[in-house]
């Protein structure tokens, strides 16, 4: 379904998602299970170059240009850090590079996740979004002339 | 002696000791605050927070430079709370206590200075398996200075020193070894171990941290020449710090920063310090903060009758007995948590609690505690040699105070159990 979808839609359909839970247990489950369908880095991939930096829990991203849309794989070793690279990896996958360069992350906000977060959890949010975005500027170049 | 209430057992008003801390009022997410985080840092009690903005309110003013009214009632404020350290840890003279900015300013101070003052090439620095960086990464910087060794006392696997296997040798120059744990919770055979490295002429340095809100420390019974702590840990303010040190090594130990307040003459060609303690206390020191500290001694002693005396009468801490009572039921009731491990058994620890449990990340844990309005710290706790001697990356530690309630452990466990239903 959510390849039909903007990005922008994409970044609706978690914010209405998000707003059915009124308490913290059924907003983080939701998180949790997040998780479980975020398409996984390969081992290999598992380096420490693909540590995100400013995470305190170990998230590991990886980045392919496929038909010039960026393809994400990524895992982490804690499971609500999994499900907020999961959610990110959602509205970001299979997007040119300009669409992912261009999005606002104000739909983390509207989520009301960043207040749930220590600013451990926050700046590692940061980062991996700053991550997202640094793949997407890499391969801005190359889609163009591929 | 404060013995007019029952045994301690039965007099020990928890409500009471609670009503004196403003931020246990708090509430996080919607829940009231359960902080059981007391070994990163201690709240505040009011009289703490009181003494210091009273003193900004009503007699601010730089230390030991002017003549004028207030600079006279800061300095006497300052150096009042100066002899109470001093009789809190039972040195012998009030110049022999340093103010610092804590016990990682502190250890910086002891490392760099002996440094010079001992180290030379192919010398030995001993510390122990178990110390916080703040306790590793100086002398290890010491070390490169001089080129000198550090050298590690391992770990058993209850966490504590392995005594049969301490690497003491001919170059040994200095000890530096803490306490008590921050991550295991252990309290350590520090007296015996100073006996002898004092044997052989070894100078000793302490690591207190975690030490001075629990235990009676006596710088004189425990015989180490150098001994430091944080104020912010004992119910004090951030950005104070204690090191003690006995007068004769002090004496000899050259000054660490320059500045103001440590000189006694400037010219171009020479200087010469001032005496002890100003010789280490460059700067305009912070006064506020350390008046704060003062208080904090003087709150810990009216209400701990064990802290109330020096150590010629060994009382027993009754804030002390309380955490262990707290610590006894939480390691029970955790224990029945399917796959939880705790790591640091020792015989003898203060109110720490360290565990891991499988297939439950800590961060995770730490999360979702804190959604239920509890606080406890996870990750490596600034100990990621002792982490790699356990073999896990991280831990969620609980640690108790003299305000925590049994409600309160039983509420951390019931939300533990949650939380792992969660995650698994
Ligand atoms: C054992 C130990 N040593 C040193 C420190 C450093 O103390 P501070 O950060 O107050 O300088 C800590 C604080 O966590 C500690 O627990």
């Amino acid at each position: 379904m959510s390849t039909t979808m903007t990005l922008a839609q994409t970044q609706q359909e978690l914010v209405s998602e998000f707003a059915m839970f009124s308490d913290w247990q059924d907003r983080y489950e939701h998180l949790i299970e997040l998780g479980k369908d975020l398409p996984l880095i390969a081992p290999e991939n598992k380096t420490d170059d693909n540590l995100v930096r400013g995470c305190q829990s170990r998230v590991w991203l990886n980045a392919q240009l496929k038909n010039d849309l960026v393809h994400f794989t990524a895992d982490s070793d804690a499971m609500i850090t999994k499900g907020i690279v999961a959610l990110l990896v959602r509205v970001f996958n299979d997007r040119t590079p300009e669409e992912i360069i261009g999005a606002s992350t104000d739909f983390i906000d509207t989520i009301g996740l960043r207040a749930h977060l220590s600013p451990n959890r926050a700046n590692g949010l940061s980062a991996m979004i700053d991550q997202m975005k640094r793949y997407a500027v890499a391969f801005s170049g190359n889609a163009s002339t591929a | 002696m404060k013995t007019k209430d029952a045994p301690v057992t039965k007099a020990y008003d928890v409500e009471r000791i609670r009503a004196q801390f403003p931020i246990l009022r708090e509430l996080v997410h919607g829940k009231p605050l359960v902080y059981f985080d007391n070994a990163a840092t201690s709240q505040k009690p009011r009289r703490v927070i009181k003494a210091e903005s009273a003193y900004y309110a009503t007699i601010n003013a730089n230390v030991h430079r002017g003549v004028h009214t207030l600079s006279t009632k800061a300095t006497e404020a300052q150096e009042a709370a100066r002899e109470i350290v001093r009789r809190h840890i039972n040195a012998q003279h009030a110049h022999e206590v340093i103010f610092t900015g804590g016990t990682t300013a502190s250890l910086n101070l002891a490392s760099f200075s002996l440094g010079q003052l001992v180290l030379k090439p192919g010398d030995e620095v001993l510390i122990s398996g178990m110390e916080h960086h703040s306790n590793i990464v100086p002398w290890q910087l010491a070390c490169e200075r001089h080129g000198a060794k550090l050298k590690v006392i391992p770990i058993t696997e209850s966490g504590e020193w392995d005594l049969t296997q301490v690497p003491f040798s001919d170059e040994t120059r200095v000890l530096a070894v803490s306490h008590v744990s921050n991550m295991l919770g252990t309290i350590n055979p520090v007296k015996e171990l100073i006996a002898e490295a004092k044997k052989r002429g070894i100078i000793t340095a302490v690591d207190g941290a975690q030490a001075i809100a629990h235990l009676n420390v006596d710088v004189q019974d425990l015989g180490c020449d150098l001994y430091a702590f944080s104020g912010h840990k004992a119910y004090g303010p951030t950005g104070t710090g204690v090191l003690y040190g006995r007068e004769e090594l002090l004496e000899r130990m050259p000054p660490w920063q320059g500045g103001g307040e440590m000189i006694d003459t400037v010219t171009f060609e020479k200087t010469t310090y001032a005496k002890l303690p100003f010789k280490f206390e460059a700067g305009t020191p912070n006064i506020a903060g350390i008046i704060g500290l003062g208080e904090a001694i003087r709150w810990m002693e009216d209400y701990d009758f064990a802290f109330a005396k020096a150590s010629a009468e060994q009382g027993k801490s009754a804030f002390a007995a309380h955490e262990h009572m707290l610590l006894e039921r939480a390691t029970k009731e955790l224990l029945t948590i399917d796959g939880l491990r705790i790591i640091g058994t020792a015989k003898e620890k203060v109110g720490v609690i360290s565990f891991v449990i499988e297939g439950v990340h800590h961060y995770d844990l730490g999360t979702l505690l804190d959604q239920q309005g509890i606080a406890v710290r996870t990750g490596h706790h600034c100990t990621q040699p002792l982490m790699e001697r356990f073999g896990v990356s991280g831990t969620t530690r609980a640690s108790f105070t003299c305000f925590n309630t049994t409600e309160e452990v039983d509420t951390m466990v019931t939300a533990t159990q949650k939380a792992v239903k969660m995650l698994r």
